[in-house]
């Protein structure tokens, strides 16, 4: 079955899985912005890993058939940083008409402090005045709940934003109600330790039907697997799903929501 | 949306993992008590142990109020506690 991994950080795995994926069947995926593990010192810092994204990595990707799509901010870590994160709020328009730019993102909360509040509202100010969809990172373990309820209040005292347009990522049981309730698009992180299982993911899908909701693999430079969405898929096969609502949760969703914004030109492989 | 398979179906499936699971944290509680030094001092403890009563009651939505149980409460007055700006 082809899939789209809606959120993965390729900058950081290697060309080998660029191979694994195609062979898994995947023929899209969109890459966030992210924290590279340090903070980074500059703007210009900022400014080549937006190059990174827009550029280089997508000429990687097409190598092995495989489209590729990103989103740029500041990572939540790094908005204690406020005068490092208005620099790049304000350099983030020179790549939004670059090819494969989907958006804002993944924009957040981290450990649910003022500065990163600010910052995230200033990321929205820039995706309101830019026309840009919206993709969000929700904090982790004991963190995640306040923060995506903090979230929530910040979009909802929002009316420029259209919520369809926006998705709250790394939901679980007790986040994912809250924000499908509220209109917004929801993503399901499978991540070994942290966030969520591929049989759990399947739980949701059970609970809440597949509206507005997509499944991602999150993988980036600590443990995690890219792979995890086609986990996903056999998860669904064996509890004996059948293959149009498996389609439509890793494939027709992420065109769904990705449609929405103007840079995506997508290909359907043949 | 319903689950595809049979609760017996589901159960035969789980089975052997669930158990895998089960003994896993047994053996962790084990190693824990069998460590050197006095039980931890530490409410993480009681978090587990309270986590564990929820696993074994027989309400539903187990895993939702799991992750609530290890989650920090909801502040309401967040903007205010923070000393968010107007917008």
């Amino acid at each position: 079955m082809y899939y789209i991994d809606p959120h993965i950080h390729m900058v950081s795995r290697t060309t080998d899985d660029y191979e694994t994926l195609t062979k898994m069947g995947c023929v899209a995926l969109s890459e966030p912005a992210f924290w590279a593990g340090y903070d980074r010192g500059s703007i210009d810092g900022f400014r080549d890993y937006f190059r990174q994204l827009t550029d280089f990595e997508s000429r990687r990707a097409a190598n092995y058939g495989i489209q590729h799509f990103t989103w740029l901010c500041i990572n939540a870590k790094e908005a204690e940083n406020v005068e490092l994160s208005r620099e790049v709020i304000a350099m983030i328009p020179e790549f939004l008409e670059a090819p494969g730019v989907l958006g804002i993102g993944e924009i957040g909360l981290n450990k649910n402090t003022r500065n990163e509040a600010i910052v995230f509202l200033e990321h929205l100010d820039l995706a309101m005045k830019t026309g840009e969809q919206i993709l969000i990172h929700t904090p982790h373990l004991e963190d995640k709940y306040q923060g995506t309820r903090m979230i929530l209040d910040m979009l909802r005292g929002d009316s420029r934003i259209d919520r369809q347009r926006v998705l709250v990522d790394h939901v679980e049981e007790h986040t994912i109600r809250p924000v499908l309730e509220a209109g917004f698009w929801a993503g399901m992180t499978l991540y070994p330790v942290s966030k969520c299982t591929p049989a759990r993911a399947a739980d949701m899908v059970e609970i809440y039907g597949p509206e507005r909701l997509l499944v991602n693999s999150a993988g980036d430079w600590g443990p995690s697997k890219p792979t995890a969405v086609p986990d996903f898929i056999l998860e669904m096969r064996r509890r004996g799903h059948g293959e149009d609502l498996i389609r439509r949760m890793v494939y027709d969703n992420p065109l769904a929501f990705f449609g929405q914004s103007r840079n995506f030109k997508f290909e359907a492989p043949c | 949306m319903s689950a595809k398979l049979t609760a017996q179906a589901t159960l035969e499936r789980e089975f052997l993992p669930t158990r895998a699971k089960i003994l896993e944290i047994a053996a962790t509680l084990d190693r824990i008590a069998r460590c050197d030094g006095s039980e931890p001092v530490d409410p993480r403890v009681k978090q587990l142990q309270s986590a564990l009563e929820i696993v074994l009651d027989d309400n539903s939505d187990r895993a939702a109020r799991i992750q609530l149980l290890f989650s920090r409460p909801f502040d309401e007055n967040w903007p205010t506690n923070l000393q968010m700006p107007k917008r």
